[in-house]
């Protein structure tokens, strides 16, 4: 009898210690999110769970929902949660404004990043580097810390002196804007960074560059998802999960080779697919 | 009616004093009272009634018992810890006034290539030429019934006067001091003569060291000559009960160059009103004004500038920010007359509203009768740009810290303009300091006044 007792408190306790460890390993929880702007429901019912160290790709066709979900992850309060719940290694997130929860290492790409005169690039990113810091229970850099974590992270994005005495954005093309975020991605440091169509208005040389930077700054204990409408990016962030969101819910989940398939059939053949079920 | 009241009083005051106000003063000064006082007569204190001051009620500035005197009193300050109270400081040449007054114990201060500066009376005795030249010359008693109060009842202030081809190594701080538990009501007035090719660098600062209601009502004239350059800042650091009215006229000649700023850091009812003449060719002349105001308070900005002559250039950017219950107003006139071709004259006002309680009225103005000009006026009243606000929160930065960045990226538009190095950063760190709430009256103030 004490045997199998002692079997029996070392399996109980090898499948709570499991159980611990695989809800640890859950980076996101979204079950059922429904999510409204302005009285207009966007989001009808999101389920999607990522684990630490994988990569989900979130592709569809425009006015799927693809930002109004990275939106309302981030918590941008002109979108309404109606119902469902997001979970953030275990925090509901849902009770947390924005700073808090870029403060615990959420990070969102901007599709369309914001230009901000007077505001300058160095404070702007030193200002929020320190304000995680402190929610890190770290003292903030000194100027001189500050100045050469700024040269370190630079070069991965090659983005070369255009940073210093700039306000956030000005002046700065398209490519340059987006490979500012992913610079600020290098500074901050996240542990899920959502990349809201990273890859819309550039070429292929700043492609190379934004994912390059991505890829480099990916760990086995960070998340990633990357929104984007064409496969392109694809190839060079190579994701785990591919998920399909049409019409606000998530209507196909596969490995990468989904991303190809939609490449080749185009969003039709999803549309076909769904509205066609009913 | 409050406004009868007033008015009465007023000439009562200028009735029971006349003899001590024209006692102590030059008659190249008491020469324009009587016209001065009969055209403020016929107008009073301007109302709500009036188009200009449609915005800024005077009445309870107005409606209240101050301190007033016309015969010289000694007045001293202990001024060893003037700085600690918010008063910008940098390496000047300062000089005291306070209670329309002149305070300082030298009261000629002569400084190398002939550049002097003295009390406002003092000057008008020694340099009776200069004086007559230029004084009451520039200003209007008809338009502006403050200014002629002003002219009527003047008897102090400040005289600057920068001789050809002079400048000083230092710029030149006038510093007004409002001291007195008690609370007074003055009227300081100012001539600044800078002749041609001079250059100088001028900052007028109005402080209050202490509680106590004041009532200013300055006027101050200003000649910049042929292809002279003047940069002229004036900060406005006082507190919530007191009044500040100004009146400044500008007469730009040939090819010269005024550059200014107003900066109204804070204060109670603040009412700045520019008045630019570029009477001839050539002219340049830029105002910035930037004005914080929340709580009760009320800035109002009021500019008309006159191209008499071609190929002038005049640029005015004035800035507000609104909080709580606040009020503001602007008005941009821009004249520009038939011959005055090849003008360029822009304008811009903007405006941002924190609460829904706080209301700017802004008024731009274009007047344009030449046909060769290039004009533009644009004024806008909105709030912070809530994109901006979300990208900063999407990077962990709180909302408190992400609106301060976006205030002070606004406000700082119009101080990156000041051309003194030292003056800019003091003006910046004021600014940031009254964004952030810390700008507040000096309780422990150790500079006091003492009459004689």
């Amino acid at each position: 009898m004490k045997q199998d007792n002692i079997r029996g408190l070392k399996s109980l306790i090898c499948n709570v210690s499991y159980l611990i460890s695989k809800s640890l390993k859950k980076m996101l929880k979204i079950k059922n999110l429904k999510a409204e702007i302005n009285g207009k429901e966007i989001l009808k019912g999101i389920n999607l769970e990522i684990k630490a160290g994988e990569v989900h790709a979130i592709m569809g066709p425009n006015g799927s929902g693809k930002s109004t979900l990275s939106a309302v992850i981030a918590g941008n309060e002109n979108f309404k949660v109606t119902e469902g719940e997001i979970t953030y290694q275990g925090i509901n997130l849902l009770e947390l404004p924005v700073e808090e929860r870029a403060a615990m290492g959420i990070f969102l790409g901007f599709q369309y990043p914001i230009e901000i005169p007077g505001v300058s690039m160095v404070n702007f990113i030193k200002t929020a580097v320190n304000e995680q810091r402190k929610v890190q229970g770290k003292d903030p850099l000194t100027a001189a810390q500050f100045l050469k974590l700024m040269r370190e992270k630079k070069d991965l994005v090659e983005i070369g002196e255009k940073l210093t005495n700039r306000s956030v954005n000005e002046g700065f093309s398209g490519g340059e804007k987006k490979k500012n975020e992913i610079f600020q991605m290098a500074m901050l440091e996240p542990k899920l960074a959502i990349l809201d169509e990273t890859d819309s208005g550039l070429d292929i040389d700043a492609l190379r560059i934004v994912a390059n930077g991505v890829n480099k700054l990916k760990k086995p204990d960070t998340s990633t998802i990357v929104i984007t409408h064409y496969q392109r990016l694809l190839d060079f962030i190579v994701p785990d999960i591919v998920h399909i969101l049409y019409n606000g819910r998530i209507v196909k989940t596969a490995g990468k080779e989904l991303a190809l398939t939609l490449e080749e059939k185009g969003y039709d053949w999803i549309k076909e697919q769904v509205d066609g079920k009913k | 009616m409050k406004i009868e009241k007033i008015n009465k009083d007023l000439e009562a005051l200028y009735s029971a004093n006349t003899k001590d106000i024209n006692d102590y003063s030059s008659p190249i000064i008491n020469k324009h009272r009587e016209a001065a006082f009969n055209d403020f007569k016929k107008v009073g204190v301007p109302t709500k009634s009036n188009e200009d001051y449609k915005y800024t009620d005077l009445i309870p500035s107005f409606d209240k018992d101050y301190n007033v005197t016309f015969k010289p009193i000694d007045i001293q300050i202990k001024t060893e810890n003037l700085f600690k109270c918010d008063v910008v400081r940098l390496d000047a040449d300062v000089t005291l006034l306070s209670r329309g007054r002149y305070i300082e114990e030298k009261k000629i201060k002569e400084f190398p290539k002939g550049v002097i500066v003295a009390s406002f009376n003092e000057a008008a005795k020694k340099y009776p030429e200069i004086f007559e030249k230029h004084y009451a010359k520039y200003g209007d008693t008809k338009d502006n019934s403050l200014y002629a109060l002003n002219t009527a009842m003047a008897q102090d202030g400040i005289f600057i006067y920068f001789p050809k081809n002079s400048y000083t190594e230092k710029p030149i701080q006038i510093i007004n001091l409002l001291v007195d538990e008690k609370g007074f009501f003055y009227n300081t007035r100012n001539l600044i003569i800078i002749e041609e090719a001079a250059e100088a660098n001028l900052i007028f600062c109005d402080d209050s060291l202490s509680t106590g209601e004041f009532l200013g009502n300055t006027a101050t004239e200003i000649y910049v000559g042929k292809n002279a350059k003047l940069n002229f800042y004036k900060i406005q650091n006082e507190h919530n009960e007191s009044n500040n009215i100004s009146s400044t006229y500008i007469y730009q000649d040939k090819d010269s160059v005024f550059h200014s700023g107003v900066y109204s850091l804070l204060g109670g009812i603040i009412r700045n009103n520019f008045n630019i003449n570029l009477a001839e060719e050539g002219c340049e002349s830029d105002l910035f004004g930037l004005s914080l105001v929340d709580k009760k308070q009320h800035t109002a900005n009021f500019v008309h500038v006159n191209h008499s002559k071609s190929h002038c250039n005049s640029n005015q950017l004035f800035k507000t920010i609104l909080d709580d219950n606040a009020t503001g107003a602007f008005s941009g006139k821009v004249y520009v007359a038939k011959d005055a071709q090849q003008t360029n004259a822009n304008q811009t006002n903007r405006n941002i509203l924190l609460t829904n309680a706080a209301k700017m009225s802004t008024k731009p103005q274009l007047v344009i009768f030449a046909d060769d000009v290039k004009c533009s006026h644009g004024a806008t009243v909105g709030q912070l740009d809530e994109d901006a606000m979300f990208y900063m929160r999407a990077r962990g930065i709180r909302k408190k810290e992400a609106k301060m960045l976006l205030m002070y990226a606004f406000a700082n538009e119009c101080i990156a303009a000041v051309k003194i190095d030292a003056l800019r950063e003091n003006i910046q760190d004021l600014a940031q300091r009254r964004l952030n709430g810390e700008l507040s009256l000096c309780r422990n103030c150790s500079a006091r006044v003492v009459n004689a």
